[in-house]
């Protein structure tokens, strides 16, 4: 029986950028995918007649553009479309836009306080400078600081170094930054609650954290650091929605002579004499592999994939405790024609932007208690975009689909499976809060697709359908990520990799945690090196 | 909180219609988001009626905020670095601000309009450093950028120019000086400043005069070759002066992300803005640790041989760039009336002293083709460009 070099267990995107590296370094390797489709959740689905959904993820920027260059992911379809701006719908008929055009943006920010306005640059400054500190690590292997290690030790003083030349109070503001909550860090800049609820966001998305919780300050950054083009902290469409991200991936993996098989979920990876050797197919079948590198997220890699007895204790005692949790849901929305939200100008710009429906920290930490007493927001905070105002290849003409993250929406409701009535009213909660401002939206509506982290999970496999497989706080970040000790991409078991979101640096369609685990996985065969380096400074 | 929506395009201040009048270029660029002219017939022309007649600058957009209280002198002799005490009712200051280590947020002029009545005018706006900064203080703290129409009026026969216009008792107006005239009714602020390092004023006045204001003074001007400037020509006159520019000289500290990208007082040529003898300022401990310790950059003004400016050059302290660069050209121009190929740079420590000969690298283009020169370069620790008539009082009818 043939036996790969590499068997990469999930076709998400990290899982195909693994296999995409280590097969131009000229290795021979399959990717397996359970679902009949590849993406997981970098995904376009055709759901409803003509349209398509972008259902997992929606929006592209952290995506590495050194990973694009070096995979040539143009050759293979994907374009990313930079989009501006975002608006807050506020409860007493206003609202507050953030203008692509700079001064515009000032303008509407002095609308509601000068302070505010005058203040904003700071608050750039300051965040674009943890921006920088981090982004350099994204494409690099978190160093162990327990390590003497040659390369840990020459990684860690030049973290060190970057450190240092930050000068003593720019030091003592990063450690803070690290592990304040999104609200303290906006609190510093601004007094407007609708302005501070808008950059709030970004804190919290994806995260099982409020907006006061310690740590969502770095949430913000993870959200912060993406680029379009050079411009960080910009975001755009990938256009034909986001499974054009892993299909062009999936396609220079094929270029490479990569095997991609579908509708082959693993069951077991298979170990023997402590070396993993290959998996067992749900199916039954069997693949020989010399090294297997799982997509997975970590819960499900060695809790659900790895015979326990195979791994040491305390490893799968760490990896129990990992904290993953659902948060988030998933609208996904075919639309009849274009809604209508009065408060917004005619013919304003806004309209092609990041739409949201809630303006106070107040709101967002309420919807986040809900979501700690075990079920979905009544008040959520909603992320909406209509990819289709600039996208003209997912839905007919003049018509439109609408993707709706939610913030929060639990795994499960007070802990038991969802009921179809209950999914249904968390749907209904999404479309009311939108309704409220826009009183055309649900006679426009043609079909929704709800997703609870439930429905995610049981679809594309991730623990609980956390986003980021696995939280982002600083005791799962760097070195951390996904169990200390175990954050170079390898684990316990030899021959087993992993390449997943739940390792350094996290989720959110940045690529970077394949290409890093390709490159480790090649220096261990004493491989050639195929993943790019940083672009460095920015 | 003030109802949407906001303007979306550039805004036009006051002066626009008659700008607009007389543009032929159509060469427009955005100042803090008005619309603001590069140039309205040809900047060399109106360059030179900055140095040989009367130039006329729209300086609307320039962020001002009116500071008034019982504790206004204190705020601001705490606020920027250098003595506000010696700065008499009439007067005007040039000055600096910093923050907590010394590195200058920006720079700008204060003028004090009445007893305990200020105006600080600064290109950058800083509305939430002021107010942080207000803290203690019996002071109030106003935006009016918008509520003040500015024009700068500025060439050898500005004098002549505001005579001919009626202002009784210009004539005993000194540099740094403002008065207060009666225009139509309004209160017109006329100060003896401007970035122009030429006899000039500043005007000030209610947006609802400043048309009638233009016409008035480009009559009075007839005869004495008053022209309308764009932003390009007023840039060439502010290097000749040796004026420093934010963005170009030195970033407002606030707005850094890189170490280091900032500047001190002293890093600037600003020393002698700061005071160590007043009451505490911001910054004052970091400063007074760098007069003590030396800088790390200075600021040099640089007579350069040859004829070909040397924008955005490297400098070097040797002919031979293997000794690396010691820093970098952040203006250049050939300047017409001195005919001389000047600029302004930024070197590192120890280097910049007057009279050093240091190097710089130009790069020049001629028919498409990219050519290098390696040129001598003079610190100099003066104005390219000081007329006796910047100083004369009363300025005489040039």
């Amino acid at each position: 029986m043939r036996t790969y070099d590499a068997i990469v267990v999930g076709a998400g995107h990290n899982g195909l950028t693994t296999a995409a590296f280590l097969a131009k370094a000229g290795l021979d390797v399959v990717c397996v995918e359970k679902n009949d489709y590849i993406g997981g959740a970098a995904v376009s689905r055709n759901l409803y007649q003509d349209w398509i959904y972008s259902n997992c993820s929606y929006v592209c920027s952290l995506l590495r553009p050194e990973i694009f260059r070096a995979l040539e992911l143009h050759k293979h379809g994907l374009q990313i479309t930079p989009f501006g701006g975002s608006v807050q719908f506020m409860e007493n008929g206003d609202y507050f836009g953030a203008y692509h055009d700079p001064e515009v943006a000032y303008r509407e920010l002095a609308r509601f306080s000068r302070r505010d306005a005058d203040n904003y640059k700071t608050y750039r400054a300051d965040t674009m400078r943890q921006c920088r500190f981090i982004r350099d690590f994204l494409l690099n292997t978190a160093p162990d600081p327990t390590s003497f290690k040659p390369g840990d030790l020459r990684e860690l003083l030049e973290i060190g170094g970057k450190f240092a030349e930050m000068g003593e109070d720019r030091m003592y503001e990063t450690i803070r930054f690290w592990t304040m909550s999104v609200a303290d860090y906006l609190d510093e800049y601004f007094e407007t609650e609708v302005i501070k609820a808008a950059k709030a966001g970004s804190g919290i998305i994806g995260t099982a954290l409020g907006v006061y919780s310690p740590g969502t300050a770095y949430v913000l950054l993870h959200h912060y650091m993406g680029e379009v083009d050079g411009n960080v902290g910009s975001w755009g469409f990938a256009r034909g929605g986001m499974g054009a991200v892993s299909n062009a991936i999936a396609g220079a993996f094929q270029a490479a002579g990569g095997e991609l098989r579908t509708e082959a979920g693993v069951d077991t990876i298979i170990v023997k004499n402590g070396k993993a050797t290959g998996v067992a197919l749900e199916n039954g079948d069997e693949i020989d592999g010399r090294l297997v590198v799982s997509a997975m997220d970590v819960k499900r890699t060695f809790l659900k994939c790895v015979e326990r007895s195979e791994l040491p204790d305390q490893f799968v005692h760490r990896v129990e405790n990992f904290k993953i949790r659902g948060s988030s849901g998933k609208l996904n929305i075919a639309l009849d024609g274009l809604p209508t939200f009065p408060a917004l100008p005619e013919g304003s710009s806004l309209i092609n932007s990041d739409m949201h429906f809630i303006d106070s920290l107040e709101r967002m930490e309420r919807a986040y208690d809900d979501w700690k007493a075990g079920t979905w927001s009544k008040d959520p905070y909603v992320d909406m975009v209509i990819p289709t105002l600039s996208d003209p290849t997912m839905a007919p003409p003049g018509k439109h689909f609408m993707s709706c993250f939610v913030q929060y929406c639990p795994h499960q409701v007070e802990g038991r499976a969802w009921t179809s009535e209950e999914k249904d009213a968390f749907g209904r909660t999404v479309i009311d809060q939108i309704a409220n401002y826009s009183p055309d939206f649900r006679d426009l509506i043609l079909h929704v697709e709800v997703r609870t982290p439930e429905d995610i999970e049981n679809e594309i496999g991730i623990t609980e359908g956390n986003i980021f497989h696995g939280e982002l706080t600083m005791d799962q970040l760097l070195f951390n990520r996904p169990i200390p000790g175990f954050a170079q991409y390898r684990s316990p078991v030899d021959g087993l990799y992993m390449c997943g979101s739940s390792t350094h640096p996290g989720g959110g369609v940045m690529a970077a945690p394949g290409a890093n685990a390709a490159r480790e996985i090649l220096a261990d065969l004493g491989r050639q090196n195929t993943v790019p380096e940083n672009f460095g400074d920015d | 909180m003030i109802p949407g929506p906001v303007h979306q395009g550039r805004l036009e201040s006051p002066f626009y219609a008659r700008l607009k009048e007389l543009d032929t270029v159509n060469e427009w660029h955005q100042w803090k988001g008005y619309t603001a002219a590069n140039e309205l017939y040809c900047a060399e022309t109106e360059y030179f009626a900055i140095r040989n007649a009367t130039a006329v600058f729209d300086l609307t957009p320039m962020t001002k905020y009116r500071i008034t209280g019982p504790d206004a002198l204190d705020y601001l002799d705490r606020l920027v670095t250098r003595d506000m005490s010696k700065v008499a009712p009439g007067r005007v200051a040039y000055a600096a601000w910093c923050d907590d280590q010394g590195q200058v947020i920006d720079d700008g002029t204060i003028f004090h309009l009445r007893e305990g009545e200020y105006r600080l005018c600064s290109q950058e706006r800083h509305y939430g450093w002021l107010l942080d900064a207000a803290a203690g203080f019996d002071v109030d703290v106003a935006h009016e950028t918008d509520d003040v129409a500015a024009l700068a009026v500025q060439g050898p026969t500005s004098y002549s120019v505001l005579s001919q216009l009626g202002i009784a008792g210009l004539d005993a107006l000194k540099p740094f000086g403002l008065m207060h005239a009666n225009f139509r009714g309004a209160d017109l602020v006329i100060s003896r400043t401007g970035f122009t390092g030429d006899l000039g004023y500043e005007l000030w006045i209610e947006p609802y005069k400043a048309a009638a204001l233009w016409d008035a003074l480009f009559e009075a001007g007839e005869l004495f070759g008053i022209r309308a400037i764009g932003t390009i020509a007023l840039d060439m006159a502010r290097i000749e002066a040796g004026f420093i520019a934010v963005y170009e000289e030195f970033l407002p500290a606030d707005e850094t992300v890189r170490t280091g990208r900032s500047r001190s007082p002293f890093e600037l040529g600003l020393g002698w803005l700061v005071d160590f003898k007043k009451p505490n300022f911001n910054g004052r401990r970091a400063l007074a640790r760098e007069y003590r310790d030396g800088s790390a950059w200075q600021l040099v003004k640089l007579d350069i041989e040859g004829n070909k400016p040397a924008h955005h050059a490297y400098i070097f302290p040797k002919e031979k760039r293997n000794k690396g660069d010691i820093g970098f050209i952040t203006s250049a121009m050939w300047s017409p009336v001195c005919k001389k190929n000047i600029a302004l740079g930024t070197v590192r420590a120890p280097y910049g002293k007057p009279g050093d000969a240091l190097w710089v690298e130009i790069y020049y283009q001629r028919e498409m083709h990219w050519s290098r020169k390696m040129a001598q370069a003079t610190v100099v620790d003066r104005p390219f460009w000081y007329p006796d008539r910047r100083g004369a009082t009363p300025p005489g009818p040039y």
